[in-house]
């Protein structure tokens, strides 16, 4: 502190002393608290006046930050729902559930964009049974790759783990689309769904659970096994929505204070009884806010599935079936779609989509509500 | 009923750290026992030993024998049944907060699979009984949640809960040290009428709490038991410098 060769204007001032020059104006201040002891660093602050300009100014900017969300959401609806208008009017809300038959093979018709059906429950079912499908395979596995690395990874490992967990939700849509074409396609017709096939179409399940219309050939896995379809587009969002779900799901249990593992241990719990009576009950809210976390980015993803899904406007309710999703039928048809109708309709699908993610949140949430009514999340 | 504990030549460390040095005690059945000393003396890593919650510590490690009744609990025995065998009350009350009360109190009998509902009713009374704290929330047992309770009655709840699993042993780690005087004063009441029943171990820093409470005392000092003998003795007669040094006031 005592090399001054750097030239510091208040090290300056100070050896100096007060010169009347450089004394900035402070009208309002009473003569005597003015005296000629009065520090540089004093003079400064009090040059600075209320300041209350410039925090009026930041508060004025941040407000406007989020208001701009709102007004993001707002325009985002209007342009939906003007463009969507022509498809609205001609459909209106049959729209989502109706279907013609098609006079030649008798089956449903749900999307013929060149004789101009446009009928989008197709979509609507794909992508509610993609994410089910994949919230039915990414949720336990998720859960137990954050009770692992919290609650019993070794020292090594844990870093590592979390590196490629994260690294998962890193890798780009598209590739994950590439990769399933190549890898997980083949490998769900040739290997996988050669087990699961002779499991749900056992005789034994079908004469005893068959009335729940799960098993046979109308059942989940009926039908003939291509690969593609919308188990293979549930597995592949499983897959980009497990770390979202693992990484939260860690962060809540990370956040359960020891003392509660600590009572009960102490109670003579082995570690699995712990973990579910110390851990996953008090992180169970957390839990299923990170799941409709996953949820929201399985309903909206695009490109992976729309690379295996196998884009049939169909309705089965075989797994192995192809099917279509609300993003998907967006990305493949949009650019191609030539009448005004079509587009419509597409915008329509998309306005459906919004919607269908608003809903899902608001069940959520009402889950959320339900779970935790009564008992209050505190955790001291 | 209590059973007395044994402890020969106890090391513990924590890492690198030697908490414990060459610790040689007898706890006897059916008395309360205060251990006394100053911060990070290793009277919490000692209790912490009795019931194998130290070696939960990653880096924690332990050498040494403890019989507690006939049993040499690093030996004949797996961590998991010691610890239903002896209870242990913590520094700050940790119940579980998504449980009710009564919820909280059978968690012990829960994880064991102890299912007989009308056992349970009656073991859940006696031990909140015991615990002082039925009066005050017999009429919400399952409405409310533990966490809603005071600091307290949140600690008399934790003391219920270790006793619902009618152990043999009560390790109690600065059990009021985060409560007020009068919440301290009714868990002092608490471990006088306890000890009758059970082998009580209390660590304290309040001397006039262990004056109060208990039968026989221990002091820590650098990881090592300095003395360890009637509390009488202690505070009125100590053996050791060191002891009458502490226990006056002039360090620690």
């Amino acid at each position: 502190m005592t090399d001054l060769r750097v030239p510091n204007p208040v090290a300056t001032t100070l050896q100096n002393g007060p010169s009347e020059s450089t004394a900035p104006a402070i009208g309002q201040m009473p003569e005597t608290s003015t005296p000629r002891g009065i520090s540089a660093v004093r003079k400064y602050l009090l040059s600075r006046g209320n300041s209350s300009g410039s925090d009026r100014l930041f508060a004025g900017a941040m407000l406007l930050c989020a208001l701009a969300i709102f007004a993001l959401v707002a325009l985002i609806a209007v342009e939906l729902v003007t463009q969507s208008q022509l498809s609205w009017h001609a459909f209106g809300l049959p729209f989502f559930y109706r279907y013609n038959v098609d006079p030649v093979t008798h089956l449903p018709l749900f999307w013929d964009p060149v004789n101009g059906v446009f009928y989008a429950l197709p979509f609507i079912y794909g992508t509610l049974m993609t994410s089910l499908v994949a919230l039915c395979i990414a949720v336990p596995l998720a859960i137990g790759l954050a009770v692992f690395l919290t609650e019993m990874c070794p020292r090594w490992m844990r870093a590592p783990l979390s590196f490629f967990t994260e690294l998962l939700a890193a890798i780009p849509s598209v590739v994950y689309g590439l990769w399933a074409i190549f890898v997980l396609v083949p490998l769900l017709r040739e290997h996988i769904n050669p087990i699961l096939i002779p499991i749900f179409n056992a005789p034994i399940l079908t004469r005893t659970l068959g009335w729940t219309g799960l098993f046979g050939d109308n059942g989940l896995f009926g039908g003939v096994n291509l690969g593609l379809g919308i188990l293979c587009g549930g597995v592949i969002l499983a897959i980009m929505i497990l770390p979202i779900i693992a990484s939260l799901t860690r962060e809540v249990m990370n956040s359960v204070p020891n003392s509660q593992r600590e009572a009960a241990l102490a109670l003579g719990a082995t570690r699995w009884e712990m973990i579910r009576m110390a851990v996953l009950r008090n992180a169970r809210i957390g839990i299923v806010g990170s799941v409709i976390l996953g949820l929201g980015r399985a309903l909206g993803e695009t490109m992976a599935v729309a690379m295996v899904i196998g884009n049939s406007p169909e309705i089965h309710l075989s797994l192995l079936s192809m099917g279509h999703s609300m993003a998907s039928v967006i990305a493949n048809e949009f650019s191609e779609a030539t009448s005004d109708m079509h587009r419509s309709a597409l915008i329509e699908v998309g306005l459906a989509l919004f919607l269908v993610t608003i809903v899902v949140n608001a069940v959520a949430r009402i889950l959320v509500w339900a779970v935790t009514r009564g008992t209050p999340a505190r955790v001291q | 009923m209590g059973v007395g504990i044994e402890v020969k030549a106890l090391n513990a460390w924590y890492g690198s750290n030697h908490t414990l040095q060459d610790i040689e005690l007898n706890i006897p059945a059916n008395h309360a026992t205060a251990l006394i000393g100053p911060s990070g003396c290793g009277k919490s890593t000692f209790v912490r030993c009795l019931n194998r919650m130290h070696e939960t510590n990653p880096i924690a490690r332990v050498t040494g024998t403890v019989r507690i009744g006939d049993l040499d609990i690093y030996h004949d025995i797996s961590p998991v049944e010691i610890r239903r065998r002896v209870g242990m009350v913590f520094q700050r009350p940790n119940p579980f907060p998504t449980m009710s009360i009564y919820d909280n109190v059978c968690g012990g009998m829960e994880l064991n699979g102890f299912r007989n509902r009308r056992e349970l009713d009656e073991i859940v009374e006696r031990s909140l009984r015991n615990a002082a704290l039925w009066d005050e929330v017999k009429d919400d047992l399952k409405k409310k949640s533990g966490a809603s309770l005071s600091g307290g009655q949140q600690q008399r709840m934790c003391i219920a809960r270790a006793l619902a699993v009618d152990p043999e042993v009560l390790l109690m780690d600065e059990p009021a040290s985060a409560l007020d005087p009068v919440s301290t004063s009714k868990i002092e009441d608490l471990i006088f009428q306890l000890k009758s029943q059970y082998t009580i171990v209390i660590v304290t820093h309040n001397m006039q709490q262990a004056a109060r409470v208990a039968e026989k005392t221990g002091f820590f000092l650098n990881g090592r038991m300095v003395e360890f003998d009637s509390t009488h003795k202690i505070f009125t007669n100590p053996s050791d410098k060191r002891t009458e040094d502490y226990i006056t006031g002039r360090f620690g």
